[in-house]
């Protein structure tokens, strides 16, 4: 195991001194350089071993979830239908907020895309990957393309590790804790009316910032993700929905280009 | 158990835009040679839509959000756990409001 990450990591030294011009701007050339893409059962149960934590995390959201969309009038059918086709909790969540007779189709559906709109990027970052997947292996793990699941996968990626499956396990336990979750909750109800009384609502928060840790480059993050923070912020005061999550990230991540690409 | 016909059809429409947006980064980029600025735009990504998704809660969750984030952040860098760091942020706020602290 570890001798085979050694070899990655030889061989992307060996190819980045090739093109000197990119070596010396970023410590992550490592990262930036694709390699050969694997798809492989091991790194489906890779990449659903490494989520697992993950996971119980969405689960207690997914208990919530549950409750909410019994209390919003969906039958449990209905809720479980819901997080397996859209799979996308804010989304979801959001839309339990619209819910009212008579139902508001169009409206529900615009506001999903808007606040869905961020997987257009983090698809993006996925690209020099997942383009070597052939179509069913991309087209089925971008299913399971979540905040989640694409953090660890690229936080994968960034160490080196070149296994294509790892989103697919990842999302497969993601969805397993999400779908199991709203199933529980939606049946036992009333249990869990409060989550924040648990510090539940705090789960999410935690299990981001501990990804952010994984991520972490070094003091050229600062001012982008400092940026990014301010503008998500101030963007959460002034517009309605998600979007302040789309404009913080595009805001520090402009930055960063701006200031390190040369 | 029942399927009404209204909510299946939101269902689905949520569904199709959400599948639309996962799968639209791929073919979004891919028409466009990646220049070197754009890859580093990529690289920053992850990091800044994170830091996006959670500085407005940590924000509005006062000095218990602080604390229990900052807590999530040295448990996660000692010990590498994802499952310790969520317990430890998630502890800190329970115990913060069991206590009816600010």
């Amino acid at each position: 195991m570890i001798e085979k990450e050694d070899l990655t990591e030889d061989l992307t030294g060996s190819e980045a001194e090739l093109e000197t011009q990119q070596v010396n701007s970023l410590d992550d050339t490592k990262a930036l350089e694709p390699g050969k893409v694997e798809f492989t059962l091991a790194g489906v149960l890779e990449g659903f071993r490494a989520t697992i934590p993950v996971a119980i995390g969405v689960f207690t959201y997914g208990l919530v979830f549950g409750v909410l969309a019994r209390q919003a009038g969906l039958s449990l059918i209905e809720a479980l239908l819901m997080s397996s086709l859209v799979f996308a909790g804010a989304s979801q969540f959001t839309a339990l907020g619209l819910w009212v007779a008579p139902l508001p189709i169009l409206t529900i559906i615009i506001t999903t895309l808007v606040v869905n709109l961020r997987h257009v990027l983090m698809g993006a970052a996925l690209r020099p990957w997942f383009s070597q997947l052939n179509l069913w292996q991309k087209y089925i793990s971008l299913h399971f393309l979540s905040d989640e699941s694409w953090a660890l996968t690229m936080n994968q990626f960034a160490k080196g590790k070149r296994n294509g499956a790892f989103m697919l396990g990842s999302g497969l336990a993601l969805g397993l804790g999400w779908v199991g979750a709203t199933g529980v909750g939606g049946t036992l109800g009333s249990v869990l009316q409060d989550p924040a009384r648990w510090g539940l609502d705090f789960a999410f928060v935690a299990i981001f910032i501990a990804l952010l840790v994984g991520l972490w480059k070094g003091k050229q993050d600062i001012l982008p993700w400092v940026v990014a923070a301010l503008v998500a912020i101030g963007a959460a005061q002034l517009l309605p929905g998600k979007w302040y999550i789309l404009l913080g990230g595009l805001a520090g991540s402009l930055v960063g280009a701006w200031r390190n690409a040369d | 158990m029942q399927i009404r016909a209204e909510v299946l059809l939101t269902i689905m429409g949520m569904a199709i835009v959400t599948y639309a947006t996962r799968v639209s980064g791929l073919w979004l980029i891919s028409r466009v040679t990646l220049s070197r600025r754009v890859e580093t735009w990529l690289s920053y990504l992850p990091g800044t839509i994170i830091i996006a998704i959670i500085a407005p809660g940590v924000l509005s969750s006062g000095i218990a959000g602080a604390i229990a984030a900052l807590v999530t952040v040295l448990v996660a860098r000692r010990t590498g756990s994802m499952l310790f760091a969520m317990l430890a942020g998630v502890g800190i706020v329970l115990v913060w409001r069991t206590l009816g602290l600010p």
